[in-house]
């Protein structure tokens, strides 16, 4: 975790000229900041925050004599690999794994593509019930997922897709939250370099793909790394979807895992890291996106 | 009239009689609609449905549908595989009665009202402490966000670990400062609370971020005015700062409480609504009765009420708001 460059990412607006200063900006300005007395409760209260997952990645490479005695040993005697040879070795664990990225990454690359599609034909084009269109999209958003938990169930299974990674993708194929996010970037956009491209006889799909979403990185990436959260974090509707083991994604698996391994904790907690290990990667690597999109969207929502 | 002109490979194409058919065509057209236009329009239009389909299907196919299915299967029996049977508000009317629903109510309030204030709350003040120029902030920021990102499964798998009432570290921190050990996860009395201390450990990160972003957005001359007035710290707070981001903690108080409403991953995998049915949340009930008891007709019941609920909370602040801006008070800035 890279302390003084993720400040300037948290920050999600163009910080004040109050904090301007604390982002970690040159060298010169970053040595007179005093030292406070806020550390002395910041520093146990934040410490708080990232003890469960330091415990997380310790145990994880505890011997299980370690973990298993009581009082546990709070801090492992040396590095053991078994829990995770344990888990790798597994063969139902890198298919879990597997599964999960086969919906995850497919869902963010249709939310991309189907997403542009959608936003760009309701930010550039005119047609006959687009405004109606666009706000049933919109307040499906505002529909409880809970609601339609039970005929998105029946829906699947009359498609024969239940128990089938298909009945994970298909749900996750396009969201609304994307369609309206591309297409607020896209009007945000100025036209005329599109009209440019048009007077040079572009297509349609061509300018859409060699102008404006080029154009669109912030938006592009906002989506795909919310997408790739919501579904490589998801349990409820893999629950339901899926009942044999082989078709389990890893949020769906470990919870099984840690039923049947309640002993194996080392296993357990290795299961857990290499769980949210791709997720922590994705938001170090995209923090500052990440943040923005939760403002603006939160916010915007 | 669009105001981008349509494609020349469109619009050049075929049999426009007599129109001109120079790309500048939109631009110049007479005003009257000539058949070139309509046809370009109609082009256009074909173009545009072909972009939009796909998700207009994959999203309205599975909302519109699934909530008038849902709302006519809450007024059948339904057990998923044989054929239903109506049976009007006889559900509804179950629903009513039914102890455990009442229990997933109870929980599921209790939670909401511990959990959205406080969340907002330490959210407010991390952040209040977190908008200053001290070193390390950065990282400070990081270590309160990065719970966020794990899953509500990973969260509950690590914390039935190291709540462990017989293993877990939790138990061997107390035992240290002398303290008899706890049964968080496993006593009806605290699930329920233990529940809602690794919610605020995971949900107050967002909090945190959002107010940060507001707290940026106020601005520095009205802070610098209330100062050169004399205004102190506290002053400042209640007066400037505070008032400046209540439409941002209108919305936290929205956001988190629909969230609170809904709580259901880590109810599952850490306490599976026990013990003794002291943490079982309202869409826990929802997911038991579907599909563990095969009462789907029921379940939907119980998913309408909690949608009613919500739609209520929805609707609410938009009242409040109209109301507000009957007796004047526009508030400048609530709307980014």
């Amino acid at each position: 975790m890279t302390a003084t460059s993720s400040a300037p990412s948290l920050s999600s607006s163009p910080p004040a000229p109050r904090v301007a200063g604390a982002d970690g900006g040159p060298g010169r300005r970053r040595r007179r900041l005093p030292f406070s007395a806020w550390h002395l409760l910041l520093a146990p209260l934040c410490l708080l925050f990232a003890v469960p997952l330091i415990w997380l990645a310790l145990s994880s490479v505890m011997s299980d004599a370690e973990i298993n005695r009581f009082p546990p040993a709070l801090w492992p005697s040396g590095i053991h690999l078994d829990g995770y040879r344990y888990v790798i070795g597994n063969a139902m664990f890198p298919r879990w794994f597997a599964n999960s990225l086969i919906v995850s990454v497919t869902a963010v690359v249709s939310n991309l593509l189907l997403g542009s599609l959608g936003g760009y034909a309701f930010a550039r084009m005119r047609f006959a019930g687009s405004r109606l269109l666009l706000g049933l999209m919109l307040a499906t958003m505002a529909i409880p997922f809970q609601l339609t938990m039970i005929p998105t169930f029946l829906v699947m299974k009359r498609l024969g897709l239940i128990d089938t990674l298909g009945a994970l993708i298909v749900p996750s194929l396009v969201t609304p939250f994307a369609v309206f996010l591309l297409r607020q970037f896209f009007l945000s956009l100025p036209r005329e370099l599109e009209e440019a491209a048009w007077l040079d006889g572009c297509s349609r799909l061509r300018v859409l793909f060699r102008i404006v979403l080029p154009l669109s990185r912030p938006a592009l990436s906002t989506v795909a790394v919310l997408t790739f959260l919501t579904t490589w974090n998801d349990l409820t509707w893999p629950l339901i979807a899926i009942n044999h083991d082989t078709q389990y994604t890893l949020q769906l698996g470990l919870t099984t895992f840690q039923g049947q391994h309640h002993t194996h904790w080392s296993a357990v907690m290795a299961g857990n890291v290499l769980t949210v290990l791709p997720v922590l990667l994705a938001f170090l690597a995209a923090q500052k996106t990440f943040i923005q999109s939760i403002t603006s969207s939160g916010l915007k929502g | 009239m669009p105001r981008l002109p349509t494609p020349l490979t469109l619009a050049d194409h075929g049999k426009e009689q007599g129109n001109r058919t120079d790309p500048d065509a939109p631009h110049t057209a007479a005003p009257a609609e000539s058949g070139a236009v309509r046809r370009r329009r109609r082009r256009e239009s074909a173009t545009a449905w072909a972009y939009i389909s796909p998700s207009v299907l994959v999203i309205l196919g599975l909302s519109v549908v699934p909530v008038i299915w849902s709302l006519l299967l809450s007024f059948q029996a339904d057990d998923l595989v044989t054929p239903s049977r109506w049976v009007g508000l006889d559900n509804y009317r179950a629903l009513a009665q039914d102890p455990h629903f009442a229990e997933a109510v109870r929980s599921t309030l209790l939670y909401t009202v511990l959990y959205v204030p406080l969340s907002i709350g330490l959210g407010l003040f991390l952040a209040l402490a977190l908008n200053r120029r001290i070193r390390l902030v950065g990282l400070y920021r990081t270590l309160v966000f990065v719970p966020f990102v794990v899953s509500a499964t990973a969260q509950g798998v690590l914390f039935s670990f190291i709540l462990d009432p017989e293993f877990g570290a939790a138990n061997s921190v107390l035992h240290t400062f002398g303290i008899s050990p706890q049964g968080f996860l496993t006593d009806p009395g605290q699930a329920l609370y233990a529940l809602i201390a690794i919610s605020l450990w995971s949900g107050t990160g967002f909090c945190v971020v959002v107010l940060l972003a507001a707290l940026q957005d106020v601005p520095a001359s009205l802070v610098e005015a209330a100062r050169l007035d004399g205004a102190g710290r506290r002053h400042l707070l209640r007066h400037v700062t505070l008032p400046a981001i209540t439409p941002v903690l209108v919305f936290l108080l929205l956001w988190q409480t629909i969230n609170a409403l809904q709580v259901f991953d880590l109810v599952y995998v850490t306490t599976k609504g026990g013990p003794l049915g002291s943490t079982s949340v309202i869409v826990y009930f929802i997911w038991e009765q579907a599909f563990k008891n095969f009462t789907a007709g029921y379940g939907a019941a119980a998913a309408y009420t909690l949608a009613l609920a919500l739609i209520v909370l929805g609707v609410l602040p938009r009242l409040v708001r109209a109301l507000r801006a009957r007796t004047g008070r526009g508030i400048e800035g609530a709307t980014r």
